[in-house]
Protein backbone atom coordinates (compact mmCIF):
# COMPACT_ATOMS: atom_id res chain seq x y z
CA UNK A 1 0.00 0.00 0.00
CA UNK A 2 1.99 2.69 1.08
CA UNK A 3 4.90 2.21 -2.09
CA UNK A 4 1.99 2.44 -4.48
CA UNK A 5 0.75 5.69 -2.57
CA UNK A 6 4.00 7.39 -2.58
CA UNK A 7 4.28 6.90 -6.21
CA UNK A 8 1.29 8.44 -6.80
CA UNK A 9 1.98 11.35 -5.14
CA UNK A 10 5.10 11.19 -7.39
CA UNK A 11 3.11 10.88 -10.63
CA UNK A 12 0.94 13.63 -8.99
CA UNK A 13 3.59 16.11 -8.64
CA UNK A 14 4.91 15.50 -11.61
CA UNK A 15 1.97 16.02 -13.55
CA UNK A 16 1.43 18.97 -11.31
CA UNK A 17 4.89 20.62 -12.60
CA UNK A 18 4.23 19.84 -16.10
CA UNK A 19 1.17 21.74 -16.02
CA UNK A 20 2.48 24.93 -14.51
CA UNK A 21 5.39 24.35 -16.51
CA UNK A 22 3.17 24.40 -19.69
CA UNK A 23 1.28 27.17 -18.63
CA UNK A 24 4.23 29.52 -17.87
CA UNK A 25 5.91 28.34 -21.41
CA UNK A 26 2.04 30.44 -22.76
CA UNK A 27 2.37 32.88 -20.33
CA UNK A 28 6.32 33.79 -21.58
CA UNK A 29 5.66 33.35 -24.89
CA UNK A 30 2.34 35.28 -24.92
CA UNK A 31 4.16 38.34 -22.90
CA UNK A 32 7.70 38.57 -23.83
CA UNK A 33 7.19 40.65 -26.19
CA UNK A 34 5.09 43.21 -24.24
CA UNK A 35 8.09 43.04 -21.56
CA UNK A 36 10.43 43.50 -24.30
CA UNK A 37 8.48 46.87 -25.34
CA UNK A 38 8.61 48.03 -20.99
CA UNK A 39 12.25 47.19 -20.73
CA UNK A 40 13.34 49.04 -23.65
CA UNK A 41 11.36 51.96 -23.58
CA UNK A 42 12.39 52.64 -19.87
CA UNK A 43 15.99 52.04 -20.46
CA UNK A 44 18.70 54.56 -21.64
CA UNK A 45 20.62 54.06 -24.83
CA UNK A 46 23.71 53.36 -23.16
CA UNK A 47 22.17 50.62 -21.86
CA UNK A 48 20.53 49.50 -24.79
CA UNK A 49 23.03 49.23 -27.22
CA UNK A 50 25.92 47.51 -25.01
CA UNK A 51 25.76 43.76 -26.25
CA UNK A 52 28.06 43.14 -22.84
CA UNK A 53 24.89 43.64 -20.99
CA UNK A 54 22.54 41.48 -20.03
CA UNK A 55 19.57 42.92 -22.16
CA UNK A 56 16.91 41.31 -19.62
CA UNK A 57 16.74 43.90 -16.71
CA UNK A 58 18.17 47.44 -15.86
CA UNK A 59 21.89 48.02 -15.81
CA UNK A 60 21.88 51.02 -15.45
CA UNK A 61 18.90 53.13 -13.64
CA UNK A 62 15.35 53.08 -15.78
CA UNK A 63 15.22 56.56 -17.66
CA UNK A 64 11.80 58.33 -18.75
CA UNK A 65 14.32 60.35 -21.52
CA UNK A 66 12.86 58.16 -24.29
CA UNK A 67 9.26 59.39 -23.14
CA UNK A 68 10.51 62.89 -22.98
CA UNK A 69 12.09 62.65 -26.21
CA UNK A 70 8.64 60.87 -27.74
CA UNK A 71 6.07 63.47 -26.32
CA UNK A 72 8.86 66.90 -26.74
CA UNK A 73 10.64 65.99 -30.15
CA UNK A 74 8.33 63.89 -32.01
CA UNK A 75 4.24 63.97 -33.33
CA UNK A 76 3.21 61.71 -31.13
CA UNK A 77 0.53 63.93 -29.09
CA UNK A 78 -0.78 64.46 -32.79
CA UNK A 79 -0.94 60.97 -33.70
CA UNK A 80 -2.24 60.48 -30.41
CA UNK A 81 -5.27 63.02 -31.05
CA UNK A 82 -5.86 61.85 -34.83
CA UNK A 83 -6.61 58.70 -33.76
CA UNK A 84 -8.94 59.96 -30.88
CA UNK A 85 -10.91 62.07 -33.53
CA UNK A 86 -10.62 59.21 -35.86
CA UNK A 87 -12.20 56.91 -33.52
CA UNK A 88 -14.63 59.42 -32.49
CA UNK A 89 -16.09 59.89 -36.26
CA UNK A 90 -15.97 56.39 -36.79
CA UNK A 91 -18.04 55.53 -33.71
CA UNK A 92 -20.17 57.97 -34.54
CA UNK A 93 -21.25 56.70 -38.15
CA UNK A 94 -21.18 53.50 -37.02
CA UNK A 95 -23.86 53.50 -34.44
CA UNK A 96 -25.79 56.00 -36.61
CA UNK A 97 -25.57 52.85 -39.46
CA UNK A 98 -25.69 50.04 -37.41
CA UNK A 99 -28.19 50.45 -34.54
CA UNK A 100 -31.04 50.62 -36.62
CA UNK A 101 -29.87 47.90 -39.31
CA UNK A 102 -28.59 45.61 -36.22
CA UNK A 103 -32.75 46.16 -34.83
CA UNK A 104 -34.14 46.02 -38.49
CA UNK A 105 -32.59 42.80 -39.88
CA UNK A 106 -33.30 41.23 -35.85
CA UNK A 107 -36.84 42.40 -35.24
CA UNK A 108 -38.47 43.73 -38.98
CA UNK A 109 -37.21 41.55 -41.79
CA UNK A 110 -38.17 37.96 -40.96
CA UNK A 111 -36.29 35.58 -43.16
CA UNK A 112 -35.13 38.09 -45.63
CA UNK A 113 -33.21 39.83 -42.35
CA UNK A 114 -31.53 36.74 -42.30
CA UNK A 115 -29.89 36.35 -45.27
CA UNK A 116 -29.04 40.11 -45.61
CA UNK A 117 -27.67 39.70 -42.18
CA UNK A 118 -25.20 37.15 -43.55
CA UNK A 119 -24.37 39.28 -46.40
CA UNK A 120 -23.45 42.37 -44.96
CA UNK A 121 -21.41 40.48 -42.64
CA UNK A 122 -19.36 38.61 -45.49
CA UNK A 123 -18.43 42.41 -46.50
CA UNK A 124 -16.30 42.39 -43.63
CA UNK A 125 -14.30 39.57 -44.69
CA UNK A 126 -13.08 41.36 -47.76
CA UNK A 127 -10.00 42.58 -47.38
CA UNK A 128 -8.29 45.82 -47.53
CA UNK A 129 -5.57 44.49 -49.89
CA UNK A 130 -8.26 43.75 -52.27
CA UNK A 131 -9.85 47.02 -51.49
CA UNK A 132 -7.11 49.45 -51.24
CA UNK A 133 -6.43 50.32 -54.50
CA UNK A 134 -10.20 51.74 -55.76
CA UNK A 135 -10.58 52.99 -52.62
CA UNK A 136 -8.11 55.39 -52.58
CA UNK A 137 -8.94 56.83 -56.11
CA UNK A 138 -12.54 57.34 -54.04
CA UNK A 139 -10.40 59.43 -51.64
CA UNK A 140 -8.57 61.29 -54.30
CA UNK A 141 -12.22 62.13 -55.98
CA UNK A 142 -13.43 63.03 -52.32
CA UNK A 143 -10.38 64.99 -51.82
CA UNK A 144 -9.12 63.40 -49.33
CA UNK A 145 -5.85 62.08 -49.99
CA UNK A 146 -3.14 62.34 -47.42
CA UNK A 147 -5.59 63.50 -45.06
CA UNK A 148 -7.02 61.41 -41.94
CA UNK A 149 -10.31 62.56 -42.88
CA UNK A 150 -9.92 59.64 -45.99
CA UNK A 151 -10.14 57.05 -42.90
CA UNK A 152 -13.16 58.77 -40.89
CA UNK A 153 -15.34 57.53 -44.54
CA UNK A 154 -13.35 54.21 -45.10
CA UNK A 155 -13.09 53.00 -41.57
CA UNK A 156 -16.77 52.16 -40.90
CA UNK A 157 -16.65 49.82 -44.50
CA UNK A 158 -15.51 46.73 -42.09
CA UNK A 159 -17.37 48.32 -38.85
CA UNK A 160 -20.36 48.60 -40.04
CA UNK A 161 -20.67 44.94 -40.82
CA UNK A 162 -19.33 44.49 -37.73
CA UNK A 163 -21.29 45.88 -35.33
CA UNK A 164 -24.60 45.74 -37.42
CA UNK A 165 -23.92 41.58 -36.50
CA UNK A 166 -23.08 42.53 -32.66
CA UNK A 167 -26.51 44.49 -32.40
CA UNK A 168 -28.19 41.73 -34.70
CA UNK A 169 -27.61 39.04 -32.24
CA UNK A 170 -27.64 41.55 -29.21
CA UNK A 171 -31.53 42.64 -30.39
CA UNK A 172 -32.15 38.86 -30.92
CA UNK A 173 -31.40 37.82 -27.49
CA UNK A 174 -34.03 40.61 -26.32
CA UNK A 175 -37.64 39.45 -25.49
CA UNK A 176 -39.71 41.74 -28.31
CA UNK A 177 -42.49 41.95 -25.58
CA UNK A 178 -41.44 45.16 -23.80
CA UNK A 179 -41.67 46.76 -27.47
CA UNK A 180 -44.45 45.23 -28.22
CA UNK A 181 -46.28 46.61 -25.10
CA UNK A 182 -45.11 49.86 -26.14
CA UNK A 183 -46.63 49.67 -29.21
CA UNK A 184 -50.08 48.27 -27.50
CA UNK A 185 -49.65 51.45 -25.88
CA UNK A 186 -50.16 53.87 -28.35
CA UNK A 187 -46.07 54.17 -29.34
CA UNK A 188 -45.05 54.11 -32.99
CA UNK A 189 -42.95 51.82 -33.85
CA UNK A 190 -40.07 54.27 -34.39
CA UNK A 191 -40.91 55.24 -30.52
CA UNK A 192 -40.16 52.28 -29.26
CA UNK A 193 -37.25 51.39 -30.94
CA UNK A 194 -35.89 55.11 -29.41
CA UNK A 195 -37.81 54.62 -26.20
CA UNK A 196 -37.47 51.25 -25.37
CA UNK A 197 -34.94 49.00 -27.38
CA UNK A 198 -31.89 51.57 -27.56
CA UNK A 199 -32.00 52.08 -23.98
CA UNK A 200 -32.11 48.35 -23.16
CA UNK A 201 -29.64 47.66 -25.18
CA UNK A 202 -26.97 50.02 -23.97
CA UNK A 203 -24.44 46.98 -23.13
CA UNK A 204 -24.51 45.80 -26.25
CA UNK A 205 -24.01 49.67 -27.58
CA UNK A 206 -21.39 50.05 -25.12
CA UNK A 207 -19.28 46.81 -26.93
CA UNK A 208 -20.05 48.31 -30.23
CA UNK A 209 -18.22 51.54 -29.15
CA UNK A 210 -15.20 50.12 -27.68
CA UNK A 211 -15.14 47.73 -30.62
CA UNK A 212 -15.29 50.06 -33.17
CA UNK A 213 -12.83 52.38 -31.39
CA UNK A 214 -10.51 49.04 -31.08
CA UNK A 215 -10.97 48.29 -34.59
CA UNK A 216 -9.76 51.69 -35.81
CA UNK A 217 -7.14 51.81 -33.39
CA UNK A 218 -5.66 48.35 -34.64
CA UNK A 219 -6.43 48.72 -38.32
CA UNK A 220 -3.31 49.66 -40.46
CA UNK A 221 -3.11 48.71 -44.34
CA UNK A 222 -5.08 51.82 -45.29
CA UNK A 223 -3.94 54.56 -42.62
CA UNK A 224 -0.46 52.99 -44.64
CA UNK A 225 -1.60 53.22 -47.91
CA UNK A 226 -3.78 56.89 -47.81
CA UNK A 227 -1.64 58.95 -45.67
CA UNK A 228 2.46 59.83 -45.96
CA UNK A 229 2.48 63.09 -44.05
CA UNK A 230 3.21 62.59 -40.84
CA UNK A 231 1.27 64.90 -39.15
CA UNK A 232 -1.99 62.92 -40.18
CA UNK A 233 -0.60 59.69 -39.31
CA UNK A 234 -2.78 57.73 -36.61
CA UNK A 235 -0.50 56.57 -33.47
CA UNK A 236 -0.24 53.19 -34.91
CA UNK A 237 1.25 54.38 -38.37
CA UNK A 238 3.03 56.85 -36.85
CA UNK A 239 4.64 54.60 -34.44
CA UNK A 240 5.21 52.04 -36.69
CA UNK A 241 6.82 54.08 -39.79
CA UNK A 242 7.58 57.28 -38.42
CA UNK A 243 10.07 57.15 -35.72
CA UNK A 244 13.02 55.95 -38.34
CA UNK A 245 15.19 58.64 -39.69
CA UNK A 246 16.96 56.53 -42.71
CA UNK A 247 18.44 53.55 -41.56
CA UNK A 248 18.44 54.31 -38.16
CA UNK A 249 15.64 52.80 -36.10
CA UNK A 250 14.67 54.89 -32.31
CA UNK A 251 13.74 52.43 -30.20
CA UNK A 252 13.40 53.23 -27.42
CA UNK A 253 11.25 55.81 -28.89
CA UNK A 254 9.31 53.41 -30.91
CA UNK A 255 8.48 50.85 -27.73
CA UNK A 256 7.72 53.82 -26.00
CA UNK A 257 4.98 54.69 -28.09
CA UNK A 258 3.79 51.31 -28.88
CA UNK A 259 3.61 50.52 -25.36
CA UNK A 260 1.17 53.74 -24.67
CA UNK A 261 -1.05 52.56 -27.41
CA UNK A 262 -0.82 49.05 -26.55
CA UNK A 263 -2.67 49.46 -22.91
CA UNK A 264 -6.05 51.08 -23.58
CA UNK A 265 -6.55 48.56 -26.38
CA UNK A 266 -5.19 45.24 -23.96
CA UNK A 267 -7.19 46.52 -21.35
CA UNK A 268 -10.72 46.80 -23.49
CA UNK A 269 -10.48 43.75 -25.07
CA UNK A 270 -10.19 42.21 -22.10
CA UNK A 271 -13.28 43.39 -20.32
CA UNK A 272 -15.20 42.87 -23.60
CA UNK A 273 -13.44 39.93 -24.82
CA UNK A 274 -16.51 37.43 -23.99
CA UNK A 275 -18.95 39.68 -25.99
CA UNK A 276 -16.62 40.01 -28.59
CA UNK A 277 -16.08 36.00 -29.19
CA UNK A 278 -20.32 35.79 -29.12
CA UNK A 279 -20.25 38.19 -31.79
CA UNK A 280 -18.24 36.54 -33.43
CA UNK A 281 -19.57 33.38 -33.39
CA UNK A 282 -22.79 33.81 -31.60
CA UNK A 283 -25.11 35.33 -34.54
CA UNK A 284 -23.68 32.02 -36.70
CA UNK A 285 -23.90 29.23 -33.53
CA UNK A 286 -26.46 29.64 -31.24
CA UNK B 1 -59.96 78.44 -41.29
CA UNK B 2 -61.12 75.74 -39.43
CA UNK B 3 -59.82 73.57 -41.97
CA UNK B 4 -56.36 74.59 -42.23
CA UNK B 5 -55.61 72.12 -39.24
CA UNK B 6 -57.24 69.75 -40.40
CA UNK B 7 -55.10 69.41 -43.74
CA UNK B 8 -51.94 69.92 -41.60
CA UNK B 9 -52.89 66.95 -39.56
CA UNK B 10 -53.36 64.27 -42.43
CA UNK B 11 -50.01 64.40 -43.82
CA UNK B 12 -48.51 63.39 -40.59
CA UNK B 13 -50.79 60.91 -40.02
CA UNK B 14 -50.50 59.25 -43.20
CA UNK B 15 -46.49 59.61 -42.21
CA UNK B 16 -46.77 57.92 -38.82
CA UNK B 17 -48.69 55.14 -40.85
CA UNK B 18 -46.31 54.92 -43.09
CA UNK B 19 -43.51 55.22 -40.53
CA UNK B 20 -45.75 52.26 -38.52
CA UNK B 21 -45.68 49.23 -41.08
CA UNK B 22 -43.18 47.10 -39.91
CA UNK B 23 -41.70 46.15 -43.43
CA UNK B 24 -41.36 50.08 -44.51
CA UNK B 25 -39.14 50.95 -41.36
CA UNK B 26 -37.44 47.98 -41.16
CA UNK B 27 -36.20 49.35 -44.66
CA UNK B 28 -35.95 52.25 -43.84
CA UNK B 29 -33.65 51.50 -41.02
CA UNK B 30 -31.15 48.63 -42.59
CA UNK B 31 -30.88 51.18 -45.71
CA UNK B 32 -28.14 53.38 -44.41
CA UNK B 33 -26.11 50.30 -43.60
CA UNK B 34 -26.32 48.47 -46.73
CA UNK B 35 -25.91 52.07 -48.80
CA UNK B 36 -22.47 52.51 -46.87
CA UNK B 37 -21.62 48.54 -48.07
CA UNK B 38 -22.75 48.83 -51.35
CA UNK B 39 -21.01 52.44 -52.35
CA UNK B 40 -17.26 51.57 -50.20
CA UNK B 41 -17.08 48.09 -50.39
CA UNK B 42 -19.38 47.21 -53.52
CA UNK B 43 -18.67 49.38 -56.12
CA UNK B 44 -14.86 49.68 -54.84
CA UNK B 45 -14.80 45.99 -55.68
CA UNK B 46 -15.94 45.68 -59.40
CA UNK B 47 -13.39 48.78 -59.68
CA UNK B 48 -11.04 46.47 -59.09
CA UNK B 49 -12.15 43.84 -61.24
CA UNK B 50 -12.20 46.67 -64.17
CA UNK B 51 -8.54 47.97 -63.10
CA UNK B 52 -7.39 43.97 -63.53
CA UNK B 53 -8.59 44.21 -66.72
CA UNK B 54 -7.08 48.04 -67.84
CA UNK B 55 -4.49 49.41 -69.00
CA UNK B 56 -4.85 52.07 -65.57
CA UNK B 57 -1.78 53.35 -63.75
CA UNK B 58 -1.25 56.71 -62.16
CA UNK B 59 0.82 58.06 -65.00
CA UNK B 60 -1.91 57.09 -67.62
CA UNK B 61 -5.10 57.01 -65.90
CA UNK B 62 -6.86 55.25 -69.02
CA UNK B 63 -9.54 52.91 -69.25
CA UNK B 64 -8.25 50.63 -71.92
CA UNK B 65 -9.74 47.78 -71.71
CA UNK B 66 -6.67 44.88 -72.44
CA UNK B 67 -8.69 41.31 -71.40
CA UNK B 68 -6.64 39.10 -69.44
CA UNK B 69 -3.18 40.83 -70.73
CA UNK B 70 -2.39 41.69 -66.98
CA UNK B 71 -3.02 38.57 -65.79
CA UNK B 72 -0.52 36.78 -68.20
CA UNK B 73 2.20 38.96 -67.71
CA UNK B 74 2.02 38.42 -63.96
CA UNK B 75 1.79 34.62 -64.44
CA UNK B 76 5.12 34.90 -67.05
CA UNK B 77 7.04 36.16 -64.07
CA UNK B 78 8.72 33.39 -61.73
CA UNK B 79 8.59 36.10 -59.01
CA UNK B 80 5.03 36.12 -59.09
CA UNK B 81 5.03 32.37 -58.91
CA UNK B 82 7.47 32.54 -55.62
CA UNK B 83 5.06 35.09 -54.11
CA UNK B 84 2.07 33.29 -55.12
CA UNK B 85 3.89 29.93 -53.60
CA UNK B 86 4.96 31.95 -50.24
CA UNK B 87 1.51 33.51 -49.31
CA UNK B 88 0.44 29.99 -49.16
CA UNK B 89 3.25 28.96 -47.10
CA UNK B 90 2.94 31.81 -44.55
CA UNK B 91 -0.54 31.28 -44.19
CA UNK B 92 0.10 27.25 -43.78
CA UNK B 93 2.58 27.65 -41.63
CA UNK B 94 0.83 30.49 -39.34
CA UNK B 95 -2.57 28.95 -38.77
CA UNK B 96 -1.13 25.55 -38.00
CA UNK B 97 1.42 26.91 -35.38
CA UNK B 98 -1.98 29.03 -34.35
CA UNK B 99 -3.84 26.22 -34.19
CA UNK B 100 -2.07 23.72 -31.99
CA UNK B 101 -0.89 25.99 -29.39
CA UNK B 102 -4.29 27.21 -29.49
CA UNK B 103 -5.15 24.02 -28.46
CA UNK B 104 -2.93 23.39 -25.82
CA UNK B 105 -3.25 26.91 -24.76
CA UNK B 106 -7.16 25.79 -24.70
CA UNK B 107 -6.67 22.70 -22.69
CA UNK B 108 -4.24 24.48 -19.79
CA UNK B 109 -6.95 27.18 -19.49
CA UNK B 110 -9.65 24.61 -19.14
CA UNK B 111 -8.51 24.19 -15.75
CA UNK B 112 -8.86 26.34 -12.45
CA UNK B 113 -5.62 27.06 -11.22
CA UNK B 114 -4.60 30.05 -8.90
CA UNK B 115 -3.99 33.31 -11.14
CA UNK B 116 -6.04 31.85 -14.10
CA UNK B 117 -7.69 35.09 -15.08
CA UNK B 118 -4.35 36.80 -15.25
CA UNK B 119 -2.54 34.33 -17.06
CA UNK B 120 -5.68 34.48 -19.40
CA UNK B 121 -5.65 38.13 -19.65
CA UNK B 122 -1.84 38.53 -20.46
CA UNK B 123 -2.22 34.63 -23.10
CA UNK B 124 -4.95 37.49 -25.16
CA UNK B 125 -2.61 40.16 -25.38
CA UNK B 126 -0.87 39.49 -28.95
CA UNK B 127 -4.27 38.91 -30.23
CA UNK B 128 -5.50 42.08 -28.84
CA UNK B 129 -2.32 44.78 -29.31
CA UNK B 130 -3.14 46.40 -32.63
CA UNK B 131 -0.97 44.33 -35.16
CA UNK B 132 1.59 46.98 -36.19
CA UNK B 133 3.01 47.99 -32.56
CA UNK B 134 3.44 43.96 -31.68
CA UNK B 135 5.18 43.18 -35.15
CA UNK B 136 7.75 46.02 -34.13
CA UNK B 137 8.19 44.66 -30.96
CA UNK B 138 9.53 41.72 -32.95
CA UNK B 139 11.09 43.06 -35.56
CA UNK B 140 13.33 44.37 -32.61
CA UNK B 141 13.89 41.05 -31.18
CA UNK B 142 15.17 40.24 -34.47
CA UNK B 143 17.24 42.87 -34.86
CA UNK B 144 20.70 42.08 -36.53
CA UNK B 145 23.21 43.05 -33.78
CA UNK B 146 20.62 43.59 -30.69
CA UNK B 147 18.53 40.22 -30.97
CA UNK B 148 17.28 39.30 -27.90
CA UNK B 149 16.96 35.96 -29.09
CA UNK B 150 20.49 35.89 -30.09
CA UNK B 151 22.30 36.93 -27.16
CA UNK B 152 20.34 34.32 -25.19
CA UNK B 153 21.88 31.34 -27.32
CA UNK B 154 25.25 33.12 -27.41
CA UNK B 155 25.13 33.04 -23.58
CA UNK B 156 23.13 30.00 -23.13
CA UNK B 157 26.25 28.52 -25.24
CA UNK B 158 24.36 27.10 -28.42
CA UNK B 159 26.33 29.36 -30.81
CA UNK B 160 29.10 31.91 -30.95
CA UNK B 161 28.71 35.50 -32.06
CA UNK B 162 30.25 35.10 -35.35
CA UNK B 163 27.78 32.69 -36.61
CA UNK B 164 24.78 34.44 -35.06
CA UNK B 165 21.40 33.93 -36.98
CA UNK B 166 20.31 37.26 -39.44
CA UNK B 167 17.00 35.97 -38.66
CA UNK B 168 15.47 38.90 -41.41
CA UNK B 169 18.30 38.93 -43.29
CA UNK B 170 18.51 35.16 -44.46
CA UNK B 171 15.77 33.92 -47.01
CA UNK B 172 14.56 30.79 -44.78
CA UNK B 173 14.96 32.36 -41.73
CA UNK B 174 13.04 35.52 -42.55
CA UNK B 175 10.00 33.20 -43.89
CA UNK B 176 10.15 31.59 -40.23
CA UNK B 177 9.76 34.62 -38.18
CA UNK B 178 7.26 36.31 -40.22
CA UNK B 179 5.33 32.61 -39.89
CA UNK B 180 6.06 32.53 -36.23
CA UNK B 181 4.58 36.18 -35.48
CA UNK B 182 1.84 35.89 -37.49
CA UNK B 183 1.12 32.25 -35.78
CA UNK B 184 1.99 33.95 -31.95
CA UNK B 185 -0.55 36.88 -32.86
CA UNK B 186 -3.57 34.43 -34.47
CA UNK B 187 -2.97 31.55 -30.85
CA UNK B 188 -4.64 33.67 -28.68
CA UNK B 189 -7.51 34.29 -30.87
CA UNK B 190 -7.70 30.38 -31.52
CA UNK B 191 -7.18 29.57 -27.66
CA UNK B 192 -10.62 31.67 -26.93
CA UNK B 193 -12.32 30.02 -29.74
CA UNK B 194 -11.41 26.73 -28.66
CA UNK B 195 -12.59 27.70 -25.11
CA UNK B 196 -15.94 28.87 -26.27
CA UNK B 197 -16.12 25.45 -28.29
CA UNK B 198 -15.79 23.45 -25.34
CA UNK B 199 -17.17 25.24 -23.10
CA UNK B 200 -20.25 25.13 -24.90
CA UNK B 201 -20.29 21.26 -24.51
CA UNK B 202 -22.91 19.91 -22.30
CA UNK B 203 -21.18 18.26 -19.61
CA UNK B 204 -23.50 15.52 -19.24
CA UNK B 205 -22.02 14.19 -22.43
CA UNK B 206 -19.01 14.31 -21.92
CA UNK B 207 -20.04 12.59 -18.00
CA UNK B 208 -21.71 9.97 -20.10
CA UNK B 209 -18.69 8.63 -22.37
CA UNK B 210 -16.35 8.77 -18.86
CA UNK B 211 -18.86 6.33 -17.29
CA UNK B 212 -18.85 4.18 -20.81
CA UNK B 213 -15.09 3.90 -19.77
CA UNK B 214 -13.80 6.99 -22.88
CA UNK B 215 -10.76 7.55 -21.45
CA UNK B 216 -8.77 11.47 -21.96
CA UNK B 217 -8.10 10.80 -26.17
CA UNK B 218 -10.94 9.42 -26.72
CA UNK B 219 -13.30 12.46 -24.84
CA UNK B 220 -10.99 14.95 -26.46
CA UNK B 221 -11.04 13.67 -30.30
CA UNK B 222 -14.06 11.66 -30.46
CA UNK B 223 -16.40 13.65 -28.48
CA UNK B 224 -15.57 17.20 -28.11
CA UNK B 225 -13.39 17.45 -31.08
CA UNK B 226 -16.68 16.96 -33.27
CA UNK B 227 -19.11 18.94 -31.02
CA UNK B 228 -16.64 22.23 -31.82
CA UNK B 229 -15.83 21.49 -35.60
CA UNK B 230 -18.29 24.23 -36.41
CA UNK B 231 -16.70 27.04 -34.33
CA UNK B 232 -13.63 25.92 -35.10
CA UNK B 233 -13.99 26.11 -38.73
CA UNK B 234 -15.57 29.60 -37.94
CA UNK B 235 -12.13 30.60 -36.06
CA UNK B 236 -10.32 29.21 -39.22
CA UNK B 237 -11.98 30.93 -41.90
CA UNK B 238 -11.12 34.11 -39.78
CA UNK B 239 -7.37 33.18 -39.57
CA UNK B 240 -7.13 31.99 -43.27
CA UNK B 241 -8.63 34.84 -44.24
CA UNK B 242 -6.94 37.67 -42.33
CA UNK B 243 -3.31 35.82 -42.86
CA UNK B 244 -3.52 35.11 -46.61
CA UNK B 245 -4.51 38.49 -48.00
CA UNK B 246 -1.96 40.43 -44.87
CA UNK B 247 0.20 43.11 -45.54
CA UNK B 248 1.46 44.83 -42.03
CA UNK B 249 3.38 42.23 -40.80
CA UNK B 250 5.49 41.60 -43.80
CA UNK B 251 5.46 45.20 -44.78
CA UNK B 252 7.02 46.44 -41.38
CA UNK B 253 9.72 43.49 -40.85
CA UNK B 254 10.99 42.46 -43.97
CA UNK B 255 9.61 44.59 -46.74
CA UNK B 256 8.82 41.16 -48.82
CA UNK B 257 12.53 40.50 -48.47
CA UNK B 258 15.81 39.23 -48.46
CA UNK B 259 15.24 39.57 -52.46
CA UNK B 260 11.49 38.05 -52.81
CA UNK B 261 11.98 35.83 -50.03
CA UNK B 262 9.00 37.12 -47.88
CA UNK B 263 6.54 38.74 -50.38
CA UNK B 264 3.34 36.96 -50.34
CA UNK B 265 0.29 38.35 -52.42
CA UNK B 266 -0.80 41.86 -50.04
CA UNK B 267 2.11 42.91 -50.23
CA UNK B 268 3.07 42.52 -53.57
CA UNK B 269 0.21 44.02 -54.56
CA UNK B 270 0.73 47.09 -52.66
CA UNK B 271 4.29 47.43 -53.92
CA UNK B 272 2.97 47.21 -57.34
CA UNK B 273 -0.33 48.64 -57.12
CA UNK B 274 0.40 51.87 -54.53
CA UNK B 275 4.14 52.37 -54.45
CA UNK B 276 4.99 51.64 -57.86
CA UNK B 277 1.46 53.20 -59.49
CA UNK B 278 0.76 50.53 -61.69
CA UNK B 279 -2.53 50.03 -60.54
CA UNK B 280 -3.61 47.67 -63.54
CA UNK B 281 -0.79 44.99 -62.43
CA UNK B 282 -1.19 45.56 -58.79
CA UNK B 283 -5.37 45.19 -58.83
CA UNK B 284 -4.81 41.89 -61.13
CA UNK B 285 -2.21 40.63 -58.68
CA UNK B 286 -4.33 41.33 -55.29
CA UNK B 287 -7.31 39.38 -57.25
CA UNK B 288 -5.48 36.41 -57.29
CA UNK B 289 -6.88 36.43 -53.57
CA UNK B 290 -10.34 35.24 -54.64
CA UNK B 291 -10.33 32.15 -55.54
CA UNK B 292 -9.07 31.37 -51.83
CA UNK B 293 -11.19 34.07 -50.28
CA UNK B 294 -14.32 32.67 -52.17
CA UNK B 295 -14.09 28.88 -51.14
CA UNK B 296 -13.51 30.34 -47.51
CA UNK B 297 -16.47 32.14 -47.78
CA UNK B 298 -19.31 29.32 -49.55
CA UNK B 299 -17.15 26.68 -46.67
CA UNK B 300 -18.26 29.22 -44.13
CA UNK B 301 -21.99 29.47 -45.49
CA UNK B 302 -22.33 25.80 -45.42
CA UNK B 303 -21.26 25.37 -41.95
CA UNK B 304 -23.73 28.57 -40.59
CA UNK B 305 -26.25 26.74 -42.58
CA UNK B 306 -25.47 23.35 -41.28
CA UNK B 307 -25.93 24.71 -37.97
CA UNK B 308 -29.12 26.29 -38.39
CA UNK B 309 -30.98 23.27 -39.65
Amino acid sequence: MPPTAARSTVAKAAREVSFYGAVTFFFVLAAFPFYWMVITSFKNNSDLYDLANIPFWFNDPPTLEHFHYLFEQTLFVTWLLNSLIIGLCVVAITLVAALPAGYSLARMTGRNGEALGIGIFLTYLVPPTLLFLPLSRVVAELGLQNSMWSLVVVYPTFTIPFCTWLMMGFFKSMPPEIEEAAVVDGCSLFGAFIKMAIPLSLPGILTVVIFTFTLTLQEFVYALTFISSSDQKPITLGVATDLIRGDIYYWGEIMAGALLASIPVAIAYNIFLDRFIAGITGGAVK
Amino acid sequence: MIAIPNTVAKPVSRFRYILDRRDVLGSLFVAPAILYVLLLVGIPFLLAVYYAVSAYSIYDPSWDFVGLDNFQDILEDPVFLETLTNTFIFTFGSQTLGLVLGKFGALLLLRPFPGRKFVRAMIILPWAVPVALATVAWQWMFDSLYSVINWTLIAAGFIDRSDAPNWLGDPHLAMLSVIVVNGWRFFPFAIVIFLAGITAVPQDVVDAATVDGAGFWRRNYQIILPMILPIMAIGLIFGIVFTFTDLSIVFLMTMGGPIGATSVLGYKGFQVGIVSGDVAHGAAISLFMLPVLLVVVVAMLRFIRRREI
